[in-house]
């Protein structure tokens, strides 16, 4: 029984620089800040860091896997509040949660919460999906 | 310095854009995602961001690409996408502000296929100062 408040289970994935690289391939986003370290230190970035629109499409994946499939999410939204650094030769987690907060008929709003080492890297992540 | 005049405005993308199952099952294999019989439901963006980067770096608009930070993303999806859709795809500029040095500009997309709206989405773009 899905109710206002239920939450749903933990996922993590795992990014890497070999992901951003195939995301990049597969968007079109082909910004150096997601691939060149060096460039991404002259701009004053930490490091390498993951596109926001990667981090919003693995959401996108954990909703649609809950809902099922990728036909059921309606609206999406965030807001992109903290950059996931993607340090060379690592795997860093993108951890996500969310909880349901508005029925109404089939359709159900989804609060997401995405963390990276700890730190949250969306914002005001919402959706709406059909299930 | 992005022009003023063209905030309220819509600008037409000039090129018609066909989803190809490799593009999707591509973007799918990013995530993780194996049924790709319809399109991950943030595909658009592939087609949004590559529009609105021949349209806002126009010189009359002139959004500067490299200065650019993507602030916040929303998507209405009234239909998933697939294999074979032809797309349209318009930039409104709908507000544009300064605040501490960057340019602010919240642009709306609307992905067509002949008459059909089939994604409108929204981002906030930041030009840093």
């Amino acid at each position: 029984m899905i109710d206002v408040g239920s939450t749903l289970d933990e996922h993590i994935y795992l990014i890497d620089r070999a992901l951003l690289k195939a995301y990049a391939d597969a968007s079109g986003d082909h910004n150096p800040i997601h691939q060149n370290e060096e460039f991404a230190l002259s701009v004053g970035l930490p490091n390498v860091i993951a596109h926001g629109m990667l981090t919003m499409a693995l959401a996108g994946k954990y909703v649609s896997d809950w809902a099922g499939g990728s036909a059921t999410v309606k609206e999406f939204s965030a807001r992109f509040i903290k950059p996931v650094i993607v340090p060379a030769g690592e795997q860093v987690d993108l951890t996500i949660n969310a909880t349901v907060v508005e029925i109404n008929g089939n359709q159900i709003k989804l609060d997401i919460v995405a963390t990276s080492a700890g730190v949250k890297v969306l914002g005001m992540a919402k959706a709406v999906v059909i299930k | 310095m992005i022009n003023p005049d063209s905030v309220g405005r819509t600008f037409e993308g000039a090129d018609v854009i066909t989803v190809t199952q490799s593009e999707i099952d591509a973007f799918a294999a990013v995530i993780g995602e194996t049924q790709t019989s319809v399109a991950p439901p943030t595909f658009s963006i592939r087609i949004s961001l590559s529009q609105y980067e021949s349209i806002l770096t126009q010189p009359e608009i002139g959004v500067d690409w490299t200065r650019l930070v993507h602030g916040d993303q929303k998507f209405e999806i009234y239909r998933s996408i697939v294999a074979g859709d032809t797309f349209k795809c318009s930039a409104t500029i709908e507000t544009l502000r300064v605040a501490a040095g960057n340019e602010i500009i919240s642009v709306r997309s609307d992905l067509r296929s002949g008459e059909e709206l089939v994604v409108s989405s929204w981002s906030t773009l930041v030009v840093r100062g």
